[in-house]
């Protein structure tokens, strides 16, 4: 673990190189321990795949004093740090329009479509991360067999719902945007809805975990798009 | 809660921001708000509001925007030429508008963007703790995009205001002026080799006509990279210098991502962002790395100007102590 500035307002706790649940996992725990803190010389604390960054107000804290109260905090190892993940089913319907890359995918990796789906819906995947755009899950890690770099010239206009590929992550896109993941289904889910309340308005958080299911286009388009929590 | 100005011309790009949607970066909620912070807060407190309140920020070609009623205004940061009924309206000072009135911009001489703050402060929906607009997610201020013609705006009912506050710190022109943008070397200048670290504050570098306010884009001498091109993701704070793989370095600001996987070899001080925030396509400038406690030491005087440089409040104070 190693603590060093980010600029002259943010301080970065990272604790190893690399993607790994545990590694992960401590940042998370951190993020949620000092959230609970509530420290008002903290403005915001943002955690990744194996850092948590806190951004402070360099003019009411200062950062030697602020490094010290992350060690303090970390040592603390609070009750409840972990425990809040939760478990999601992600519903998707597999290429065609819906997963314009997926054929791409299976051929990139010298397999059928049906087995890149069968290896996609029979992985549980962590979320890592948020980021990107409001609700979007960092998803890992992709076996090896379905791997698939990210398009060399990103599409202009992604559907909302697309669940993409970009080498050992897998994501979905919560709003329409542009973007360079490889896209093999879409899900009728809402990830993010701005006009509920703060507690329910993301539908993922990182630590939590997922895994898809496959679905019809009829499915699809019969789905309740509420956000089922 | 009342209506206060309708939008004749939108301008160039006029979006409502305040200071930042900070709190929900780790849901991957960008933070927005004003590109230029200083030019923001003084605006508001030449209006008597809290600095936190929403203004207008107007790019490089202002709004032409009729007041419905009587009104306090305050215009800061770019030089974009404002007019009230036609005739040359003051920056940096506040002063009364009347119903009918029409305000317009005109040419940009200097600086690229310009805060209209108004007695009371915008009224729109605040969205996770901010009225900020992110265009992108279409989060905040107006319908989550910029103003169009024939928008109405609403404003926060406030009682009058002394109409004669002026700021007179030499922070605005300064701000204007700076070609350098200092910054914190690292934190992954272990990626670049010394001659680049070297050549990145030797040479000068040019603004990009790709710039938004999710970054700022430079072209110049190329630096590289002497590992991956790559990191593993995580937070970018505004100012960062990331630097992908075609070594033209790039400076996430406003509306930049909550994570970046590219390499930072530095974060530009916060006392910078506003210059940072005023740079136009084309601007030439250098970058300088500067420590911590020197970036602390700026960001003070800054600060002081902010809350002290009226001509009202204290006019005896000595301001252009820089």
């Amino acid at each position: 673990m190693k603590i060093y500035g980010v600029g002259d307002s943010s301080l970065c706790v990272e604790f190893g190189p690399g993607i790994d649940p545990r590694v992960n996992q401590r940042a998370i725990d951190l993020a949620g321990q000092l959230e609970r803190l509530n420290l008002p010389e903290i403005l915001d604390i943002v955690p990744a795949y194996s850092s948590v960054t806190v951004y402070f107000n360099p003019l009411r804290i200062n950062r030697m004093n602020l490094s010290s109260r992350l060690r303090e905090t970390m040592n603390l190892r609070l009750e409840g740090a972990a425990g809040s993940a939760r478990s999601h089913k992600v519903p998707v319907v597999y290429g065609g329009g819906f997963g314009p890359d997926l054929e791409t995918v299976a051929e990139m990796n010298g397999i059928s479509s049906d087995e890149v789906v069968r290896i996609h819906t029979g992985t549980r995947f962590r979320v890592y991360m948020l980021g990107f755009m409001p609700g979007f899950p960092y998803c890992g890690i992709v076996p090896e067999k379905i791997r698939a770099p990210r398009l060399s010239s990103p599409r202009t206009r992604i559907s909302a719902g697309s669940v993409g590929i970009a080498g050992a992550q897998t994501g979905i896109y919560p709003m329409e945007s542009p973007g360079g993941w490889r896209l093999i289904g879409r899900t009728p889910l809402t990830l993010f809805d701005p006009k509920e309340n703060q507690d329910s308005m993301f539908r993922f958080a990182a630590g939590d975990s997922l895994e898809f299911y496959s679905i019809s286009e009829e499915d699809f388009y019969g789905w309740t798009n509420r956000l089922e929590l | 809660m009342s209506a206060l100005i309708e939008v004749l011309k939108p301008g160039m790009l006029t979006t409502i921001q305040d200071l930042g949607r900070s709190g929900f970066q780790k849901f991957g909620v960008s933070v927005s708000g004003a590109m230029d912070f200083f030019s923001h807060r003084v605006a508001n407190r030449l209006v008597g509001n809290d600095e936190r309140a929403a203004t207008l920020e107007c790019t490089l070609m202002g709004p032409a925007l009729r007041f419905l009623s009587d009104a306090t205004v305050a215009i800061t940061g770019a030089a974009l030429s404002p007019r009230l009924e036609g005739v040359e309206a003051p920056m940096w000072q506040s002063f009364e508008v009347k119903g009918g009135n029409v305000l317009s911009f005109g040419e940009c001489h200097r600086g690229c963007r310009a805060y209209v703050a108004v007695r009371g402060g915008i009224d729109v929906p605040v969205v996770l703790a901010s009225r900020s607009t992110h265009t992108r997610t279409h989060l905040g201020g107006l319908d989550g995009r910029s103003l169009q013609k024939g928008d109405i705006v609403s404003s926060f009912e406030r009682g009058a205001y002394r109409s004669s506050s002026r700021f007179i710190s030499l922070f605005s022109e300064k701000i204007l002026a700076s070609r350098t943008l200092r910054f914190i070397l690292g934190p992954n200048d272990d990626h670049f080799g010394t001659a680049s670290i070297e050549d990145f504050q030797r040479e000068t570098y040019r603004v990009s006509t790709h710039s938004d306010r999710m970054g700022i884009r430079f072209e110049g001498k190329a630096l590289t990279h002497c590992g991956s091109a790559e990191i593993v993701s995580d937070a970018v704070p505004f100012g960062t210098i990331q630097v992908p793989a075609n070594g033209q370095p790039i400076v996430l600001a406003a509306d930049r991502q909550t994570t970046g996987g590219y390499p930072k070899i530095g974060v530009v001080i916060t006392a910078d962002f506003p210059v940072l925030g005023q740079l136009r396509p084309g601007d030439k400038i250098r970058f300088h790395s500067i420590s911590i406690e020197e970036s602390l030491d700026i960001l003070n005087s800054i600060e002081a100007a902010i809350s002290t440089g009226y001509s009202e409040e204290d006019p005896a104070a000595e301001i252009d102590s820089l």
